[in-house]
This record gives C-alpha cells, sequence and structure tokens, in this order.
C-alpha cells in the first residue's frame, strides 16, 4: 500500500466516524463545520478539475456553485407552493423531491457553464481568467436584481430537499449524504482524469500546438471537462443551498471563486484529493483565527502569499511524501 | 442634448480614472507576464495616504507626493519580495499569492485607519463649477480629473514612442529573453515599471479620494472594472487600455444614464425602471463578453 | 508528520468551548465588523459593552459573557455563526446583526429554536408583520420608520416635487417604500443605482435635468458618502435639498462626507442632542471611553444591553425563555431616546425626529430640528398574529 493510499483510508475512516465523535463530545457544530467542509472540499474539487488536469484557470467557479444553489432553493420554493403542474406536484407529493431539485441543478449548473465554456474557451491565458471572472460578475449582478427571487437578500429555504431512505433534516444523514456525494465525484473525476480523456486533456494542457497537430479537436474536450466541472459545482451549490437552508448572491461573488482556487492551491492542485484537504484546511483556519482575532484577513492574507512562495505543490503532496517533492 | 453631453463628459471621465488603473495592470501584465489581483490596493493606499496627508497638512501637493510616493513604494516592495519569484510560476500561483496581498492591505487600512471612511476634500482651487456650455454647468474638479487623465495617456505615448526606456518596455512586452540577451537589467526594468504601474493606481486613487468614499475594499470595485477595460483593450497595450477604458466609462455610464428611458418605450415604467437597473449593472460585462466573442484577443492586442 | 497533523486537526475540531460559572448568562453578538460597513458593528458592540462595564461587567446585576462573531455583512456567514453559538456554545440570546438580509436568514430559524434575539438594528418589514414571533423583539426600529418621518416632514415642508433614489436592492425599494407612505406630492423620478456604485454623476445630471424640488435618497454607509460628496460637487446642494433616513448621516460617515452634509435634513429616533437623564450620561461615558460622539447605532447597542438588564433582574438572573420574554417585553429601562414601549408585534412605539447636519467645534453633527411624530407605531404592526 502506497503513503497515498494509507493517507486516503485514514481519512475516509476519520470522516465516516466523525458523527459518533461529535454525538461522543455533545457537540452537533462539529457535524455542521464538517458537512460544510465536505461540501467545500467538492466544489474545490470539481476546480481542480479545470485547474489541475485541463490547464483552464477559472476566475468564476462560484457562479456555477451559485447556479446550482439558486436552481435548489427556487425548485424548493415552487415544489412547496400549491398550484403546480400535476407531473410536477406528483413528485413534490411523494415526498422524494430531492430526486428532482439535485438533478435539476446540477443540469442548470452544466447547461451554464455549457454556454460560457463556449465562449470563454474562444479566449486564453490571461483572457480565460479574466472573461470567466467578468461572467461570473455578470450572474452576480443578474442575482442581485432577481426580485422574485429575493434578490440581494437571498432566499431562505424551510427545510431541506426530501429523499428516500435518508432524511436530510437530520445532520448525521445529512453529513453522510455529503460525504457519499463527494467520494462518488471524486471516484468518478479520478477514473475520467486517468481515462483517454483525461490523457488528451493533460496533453493539451502542456501544449496545445502538439494536440492539435495529432489531429484532436482539444476545444471539444476542454468545453466538455468545463461543463462537467460547472455541473459538479452545481451539485456542490445545492448541497449549500440545503445545508444552510439559504441561498444568496454573495455565492456568486468573486472571492468564493478566489478562496475556492486557494483552497485547491492549499491542498494540492492536479490531486482531485488535496483541494478537499485544503478545503478543510482553509475552513478551519478561518474558523481557528476567527476566534482569536476580528482581524483574521490580516494573518490569512500572509498565511496564503507564503503558502504559494512555499509550499509549491499543495500541503496534501507535502504530507504524502514528506520532503521530496515530485511531479 | 445638453443631458447627452453631460452624460458623455461624464463617462469620459470615468474612462480616464479607469485608464490610469488600467495603464499600469496592462503594462505589468504585457511585460512581466504577471496576473495582479493586489493592483487595486495601491490605488487603496494612494487614496488612504492622500487623504491623511491632505487631512493633515491641509495641502492637497503635498497629498499628491506623499500619494505617489507610498503607492509606488507599496508597488516595488509588493514586486521585490512577492511577485518578483512568482514571474517565471503559473498564473495560477500568482492570482493566489495576490489574492492574499488584497486580504492583507485590507485588514491593515482598517487595522490602522479604523473602519470608519476617511474624509478627503477637493483642493479650494478646483472647487465649484463652471459653465462649460449654456446651461450646463460642471464641476471643475472633474474637468482637472478628465485632465491629468489625457496628460498621462500623452505622456505614457511620448515615453514610449520617443524615449529609450520606452523602447525597451515596450520591447520587453514582445520578446523578454532577447531584451534580456541585449543586456537590459531587465530585473530593475522589471522594478521600475511595476512601481510606476502602483503609482499610477495611487494617482487614481488619489484623485478619486475628493469624489468617492476613502474606505476599505475600495480598490475591489474599481479593480475588476481595470480587468473588462484590460481584456476588452488588449492585454499589453497601453493603447488599447485607453480605449478600453474610454469605452466601458461611456457604455457604463450611458447604460445607466439613458437604458431607463429607452425601455420606457417598451415596457411599462415599473418593469422598465427595474429591468433596467439590472441591464446597467450588466452592462459592461455583456459589452465585454461581446468584444471577445468577435476578437478573442481583444481590440488591439500586444501579442503576435 | 502526517500524524501530528491530523492529530492536532481532530483536536482542534474536538475542543469544547470554554466553559464558565453556570451562573454565567452568554450573549452572542452577530455583527459586521469587516467590510466597508464594518464601523456599525463597531458602534453597536461598544454601545453594548458601554453598558456593561457601566455594572462591571455585568447586565442586571447578573455577570454576562458577551460574544463578538463577524459576518462580514454576509447571510451565510450569519448563519454559521449562529449555528455555532447555538449548538456549541449553548447560547440562548442572541444580537447585533447589522443587515436586514443577514437578519432575514439568520432570525427566523433562531427564534424557532427558542432562542431571544433582540434586534440592535436591522428591522426588515417580514419580522414587523408575518412573520413576527414571541422570540423577535427590535430594539431599534423598524427599516420604514426613518423614511416614513422624512416623508411626513417633505409634505409639511411643502415640497410638491421629489425624485428618489436607492440602491437596487430589496432593502432600496423597502425604504422608498416607507417614504413614499407619507409622502402626499409628486414623485419626478424613481431610480435604483447598482449596489455599491461610486460614481453617481449620470444619475445627478439626470435630477438636474428633471428639476424636482427636493431628492430623498437612501444610500447606506460608502455609498452615501459618495452621492453626497458628488452632489454637492455638482453644485446642486443649494439649489435643490437633500433628504434621507439617518443611515447615511451618522456622526462617523458625516466626518467623511464634510462639508458637503451641511444642512441636509434626516430622520432618526435618536440624536446625542436629545434632552433626558439616560442620554446625557449615555453621550458622556462614550465620548469619555471612545473619544468620539456615539452614532444612533451605539444608542441601539446600549439600549439593547440597557433592555437585557432590566429583564435579567426581573428574572434573577433567570435565562429561562419564557420569563425573560415576558420582563424584557415590560421594557422596563430609561431608554436613550425617552418614549419606549414594545408595541403588540414587538417593535419600538416611540418618537420620530427630523434633524439637521450643523457644524460642531472642528466637525460635523446633527442637531434634533422637530419631534414629527410621537408615539408612532409602524405599518406592519397589524399583520402581525401573535
Amino acid at each position: 500500500m502506497t503513503r497515498k493510499q494509507l493517507f486516503l483510508l485514514l481519512a475516509a475512516v476519520l470522516l465516516s466516524l466523525l458523527p459518533a465523535a461529535a454525538h461522543l463530545f455533545g457537540n452537533p457544530y462539529l457535524l455542521s463545520l464538517a458537512s460544510r467542509i465536505l461540501i467545500y472540499g467538492l466544489a474545490a474539487a470539481s476546480l481542480d478539475l479545470l485547474l489541475g488536469y485541463g490547464a483552464m484557470i477559472s476566475l468564476g467557479h462560484a457562479a456555477y456553485v451559485g447556479i446550482g444553489a439558486y436552481a435548489a432553493g427556487i425548485l424548493h420554493l415552487h415544489l412547496g407552493a400549491p398550484g403546480l403542474a400535476p407531473a410536477l406536484a406528483l413528485v413534490a407529493d411523494s415526498e422524494v423531491s430531492g430526486l428532482v431539485i439535485l438533478p435539476l441543478a446540477v443540469l442548470a449548473a452544466s447547461l451554464a457553464a455549457l454556454v460560457i465554456g463556449a465562449l470563454c474557451l474562444r479566449t486564453t491565458g490571461m483572457h480565460f481568467i479574466m472573461i470567466t471572472l467578468a461572467f461570473a460578475q455578470m450572474l452576480y449582478y443578474f442575482f442581485i436584481s432577481l426580485e422574485a427571487y429575493g434578490g440581494d437578500d437571498g432566499l431562505s429555504l424551510l427545510g431541506r430537499s426530501k429523499l428516500p431512505l435518508v432524511n436530510l433534516d437530520n445532520d448525521t444523514h445529512f453529513y453522510y449524504f455529503c460525504l457519499f456525494c463527494l467520494i462518488a465525484f471524486l471516484l468518478l473525476a479520478s477514473r475520467l482524469v486517468h481515462s483517454r480523456f483525461g490523457l488528451i486533456l493533460r496533453g493539451t494542457g502542456d501544449n496545445e500546438r502538439r494536440a492539435r497537430g495529432l489531429g484532436v479537436n482539444t476545444g471539444r474536450y476542454r468545453l466538455a471537462l468545463f461543463t462537467i466541472a460547472g455541473g459538479s459545482a452545481g451539485l456542490a451549490g445545492a448541497l449549500l443551498a440545503n445545508h444552510s437552508e439559504f441561498v444568496s448572491p454573495g455565492l456568486l461573488n468573486w472571492t468564493l471563486s478566489g478562496e475556492l482556487m486557494v483552497m485547491v492551491l492549499l491542498g494540492g492542485i492536479g490531486t482531485l484529493f488535496g483541494p478537499v484537504f485544503g478545503a478543510a484546511v482553509y475552513l478551519l483556519l478561518e474558523e481557528g483565527l476567527n476566534m482569536y482575532t476580528e482581524h483574521w484577513m490580516a494573518y490569512m492574507g500572509p498565511l496564503l502569499v507564503l503558502a504559494v512562495l512555499f509550499a509549491r505543490n499543495g500541503l496534501l503532496p507535502l504530507l504524502i511524501s514528506g520532503r521530496k517533492r515530485h511531479g | 442634448m445638453l443631458l447627452f453631453c453631460e452624460q458623455l463628459l461624464n463617462g469620459l471621465q470615468l474612462g480616464v480614472t479607469l485608464f490610469l488603473m488600467s495603464a499600469g495592470l496592462t503594462l505589468v501584465f504585457g511585460i512581466m507576464q504577471v496576473i495582479n489581483l493586489a493592483h487595486g490596493s495601491f490605488y487603496m493606499i494612494g487614496a488612504y495616504v492622500g487623504a491623511t496627508v491632505a487631512l493633515h497638512s491641509g495641502s492637497f501637493l503635498l497629498a499628491i507626493f506623499a500619494a505617489l510616493g507610498a503607492s509606488w513604494l507599496a508597488g516595488c516592495l509588493a514586486e521585490a519580495l512577492i511577485l518578483r519569484h512568482l514571474y517565471r510560476r503559473r498564473h495560477l500561483d500568482q492570482v493566489l499569492a495576490t489574492f492574499g496581498v488584497i486580504l492583507f492591505c485590507n485588514e491593515m487600512t482598517r487595522i490602522i485607519w479604523g473602519r470608519q471612511p476617511l474624509f478627503m476634500d477637493i483642493p479650494a482651487a478646483l472647487s465649484g463649477s463652471v459653465q462649460i456650455l449654456p446651461g450646463l454647468p460642471y464641476p471643475i474638479y472633474r474637468l482637472a480629473v478628465l485632465a491629468v487623465g489625457l496628460a498621462v495617456a500623452v505622456l505614457l505615448w511620448l515615453i514610449f514612442t520617443r524615449t529609450r526606456i520606452g523602447m525597451q518596455v515596450r520591447a520587453g512586452a514582445v520578446n523578454r529573453e532577447m531584451v534580456a540577451a541585449l543586456g537590459v537589467n531587465i530585473t530593475l526594468l522589471y522594478t521600475l515599471v511595476f512601481g510606476c504601474g502602483a503609482m499610477l493606481a495611487g494617482l487614481a486613487g488619489l484623485m478619486a479620494g475628493p469624489i468617492l468614499a476613502v474606505e476599505p475594499g475600495m480598490g475591489e470595485s474599481i479593480l475588476i472594472l481595470t480587468f473588462v477595460v484590460i481584456v476588452i483593450g488588449g492585454i499589453g497595450s497601453v493603447r488599447g487600455a485607453f480605449i478600453g477604458a474610454v469605452l466601458v466609462g461611456l457604455v457604463d455610464t450611458l447604460g445607466r444614464a439613458f437604458l431607463p428611458l429607452l425601455l420606457r418605450l417598451l415596457l411599462s415604467p415599473a418593469t422598465a425602471d427595474s429591468v433596467a437597473a439590472s441591464l446597467a449593472s450588466m452592462a459592461i460585462y455583456i459589452f465585454m463578453a461581446l468584444v471577445l466573442v468577435i476578437k478573442p484577443k481583444g481590440l488591439f492586442p500586444a501579442h503576435h | 508528520m502526517k500524524k501530528l497533523l491530523t492529530g492536532l486537526c481532530t483536536l482542534a475540531l474536538l475542543l469544547p468551548a470554554t466553559s464558565f460559572a453556570a451562573d454565567t448568562v452568554k450573549i452572542g453578538m452577530i455583527t459586521t465588523l469587516s467590510t466597508k460597513a464594518g464601523y456599525l458593528g463597531e458602534e453597536i458592540r461598544d454601545g453594548f459593552s458601554l453598558a456593561m462595564e457601566k455594572e462591571g461587567g455585568k447586565l442586571g446585576g447578573v455577570s454576562v459573557e458577551l460574544l463578538v462573531e463577524d459576518d462580514e455583512a454576509k447571510p451565510e456567514k450569519g448563519k454559521q455563526i449562529a449555528q455555532r453559538f447555538a449548538q456549541k456554545d449553548g447560547i440562548k440570546i442572541m444580537t447585533g446583526i447589522v443587515f436586514s438580509n443577514v437578519a432575514m436568514a439568520v432570525v427566523p430559524k433562531l427564534v424557532r429554536d427558542e432562542v431571544l434575539y433582540l434586534s440592535a438594528n436591522a428591522g426588515p418589514s417580514d419580522l414587523a408583520g408575518k412573520g413576527c414571533h414571541p422570540n423577535y423583539f427590535s430594539v431599534s426600529y423598524q427599516n420604514d420608520n426613518l423614511d416614513e418621518v422624512v416623508g411626513q416632514y417633505v409634505t409639511e415642508t411643502g415640497h410638491g416635487n421629489v425624485y428618489l433614489l436607492a440602491p437596487n436592492y430589496p432593502a432600496g425599494k423597502d425604504h422608498l417604500a416607507g417614504f413614499k407612505r407619507y409622502y402626499k406630492g409628486q414623485i419626478a423620478g424613481e431610480v435604483y443605482t447598482k449596489l455599491d456604485q461610486a460614481d453617481y454623476a449620470a444619475e445627478i445630471a439626470t435630477i438636474r435635468d428633471a428639476k424636482p424640488d427636493a431628492v430623498f435618497f437612501f444610500l447606506p454607509g460608502g455609498m452615501g458618502i459618495n452621492f453626497v460628496k458628488q452632489y454637492a460637487q455638482a453644485g446642486l446642494g443649494g439649489t435643490i435639498p437633500l433628504y434621507g433616513p439617518a443611515f447615511s448621516f451618522d456622526e462617523r460617515l458625516l466626518a467623511a462626507v464634510g462639508e458637503a452634509a451641511l444642512g441636509v435634513k434626516n430622520g432618526s429616533q435618536w440624536t446625542h442632542d436629545l434632552d433626558n437623564p439616560a442620554n446625557r450620561e449615555f453621550v458622556e461615558n462614550f465620548r469619555k471611553a471612545f473619544k468620539r460622539t456615539p452614532t444612533l447605532y451605539a444608542a441601539q447597542g446600549y439600549d439593547t444591553a440597557m433592555l437585557l438588564a432590566s429583564a435579567l433582574r426581573q428574572t434573577g438572573g433567570k435565562a429561562e425563555p419564557e420569563a425573560l420574554r415576558q420582563a424584557v417585553k415590560k421594557a422596563e429601562f430609561a431608554s436613550v431616546r425617552g418614549n419606549f414601549a414594545f408595541g403588540a408585534n414587538q417593535h419600538p412605539i416611540q418618537d420620530l425626529y427630523i434633524r439637521e447636519v450643523v457644524r460642531s467645534d472642528g466637525g460635523f453633527t446633527n442637531k434634533t430640528v422637530k419631534k414629527v411624530f410621537t408615539n408612532h407605531v409602524d405599518a406592519y404592526a397589524a399583520e402581525c398574529k401573535m
């Protein structure tokens, strides 16, 4: 067993035992915090698909998280409302609203990513960074002025989505559901990046001209990856909406895009599992610093700079491989 | 018609402020291939230092020197301590490190100057307004901002086309290895360009001080606009930055001013107002998307 | 290395909250200390802690512990903090939220979970009307109050054609609606600007063109500074008078606006020059402790603490929900506003004033001009079924 596998196994065991520990210590907040870490981990890992495997530096990933969250919030609102189309009403009554809400949220985010990606991928390099940012800002202002759904005030959901077998309103169930989503995503994504599809993408990331010379239509592959990453971020968004039972345009703000990037880099870019670890470190640091000082950002900022300068490949590879560095 | 002229002027004035921000940033992008999110922080430093000096000394002239000096220094420091080590790294690392710098600068202004906004007055000589057309008074200070912005644009144009250092900078934007091989001290040149870019941002911040609230986080609102300008103009091109800035200024101002009127022709007043407000806040982003769809490298790409 | 780190992380997660003696009452303050609006939360916190200092760290003879957390003006963040306060620290009394959107996200769930929430600032209409709740008290105002008083005053002044301006978000629309409820004249135009907009040149030009009798605007924080300064610079300050709620004219903002705000009339429920003993004591102590003049936010924080002190004194230090609720509802404390009582929807019934920005020694401040409403009840009280 490699160190990496050992580490992942350890992490999985720890994570699955966490609810028991939370109950033991009588600290239900721990569970909620851990669920949030898992969700942000999912969002960060989906961004890692773009950053680490597609060489697409998107500074607008929060947009898809936000769209997923809003799709979940809006559907949740309407599924609970009277006077629904009969087909939808059937779903709403049968206590499985989540089966509609979650897939539709993913679909909405994927569609948005498909359209925005198609436009953005016409550009490369720094232009790409900027245009993804611009689209996210555009959507941010769109949701701010979307009065029907709360505008800047955001949208409060009463209760969480309903699924068969699990009761998401129960924090332990919700935690395990998030863990399930995250692990499912990580497994699928790691299969994806090790497939022919992933190889081509990494090839194009290294040298686009060469890939094109080999007759590969790189644009289509990148767009597919962009869409997948967007959809996965949408899932994270839908979970986040359920977690806090609240959605607001703040989710689409560019600072969240920045924070997701920070998580990816902290954990280790191009490692898929690393960003989850990065999300945990970032959120715990924020939580911890916040307890000791009001000015936590004055510490977080320099920490980030140091992390960039000295932990080039992120913390997870550093942890797994000890001090030596490898590709 | 008078209203239209006034709005046009407003748009231009916003445009040149954006140009001051964009000129430095686009050079840093173009020459050093480095993304600097912290450019807005230099703008904020210029405004804060300027406001403080103006308040305590009462001299706007002194405030100008202090603000320019402080932002130049901050720029050089940031370059020497952080960005210099990131030139050959991924854009991603640059984004993250400068994101960290933003967090730090915002929090430091809160620690040093407190949480409330700072006051900065218009210098006495530039207060009041003049009739630029019969029936159209316009604040002198805004005209002064317009003039300074245009003067800087001309100055930059002269430096780039007429001086040796300007040529080196331009050459560096096209092929930095070649310039280094020709014996130009590229490290010094980079620090210099970076410092000057920061100084221009500081100048923009200082001039915005009397018009806008001097507050923590003021840099980010304009930073995003600056990015839009640079991308529209084409990264690395000062000429592009100028035209992009003016276009963005005009689109933003005219959109806010005339979209409600335009939409009222089609919709009921209440819906028109609400739709116009949403559209106006998204106008520049839509404009940018349009430009990039038609010209993916911006209007005046510097690299070929 | 690896084990050490994992161990540390787990430890950090599991560390229980510092536990205090059982007779200490914990109070959670969720407020905005960072972002551009950071000073608002600072004022509320300082006002609240001033009341605690007065009793040497106690409220109503009961020792209390105040936990303050920054919500960064984000609803999500506010929810997280509320959850932590409730679940980890076991806090049953909370206060402090500055912004209505944060309050709307946080408060409904809190009060359902039997937490007593005393609002020291935000007073969204929904929580005053349909969403009212026995565990929710607004000590400050209902949001529309400060606009209603201006609406009434503008009508009394005889302005017949007023131009309205607010940011394009729900609170902006609420505030304009509050103004229109008591304003009887014509509306020259109604403009919604981008949230956090910096440059208002385009809007000001349009106002000049529309030639209204007066302008009413709601632009909180930095937006207000920008607008007022640019309005004066455009030469409109002397020709078309400005009106607004107090949010753009607190003493700390006035320091940043300077002369441009001179003479502007604004509506408030409190000013530092109100002549009553409680207020004189508060203003004097506040100036001594913090070297600045308190703003209305500080007064609200102080009143919230004094109200809680009166309630704790009645219950003998027990934070049992029902008893505490009854005690709070009596509002038996000396408010710095003078008249103060809770209405049926547990929002204040209070006097509302128009004040004017004037010069003070070395700076600018507000002077009470006129009491417009006496024992004013908010517009949503009737919708509250409690």
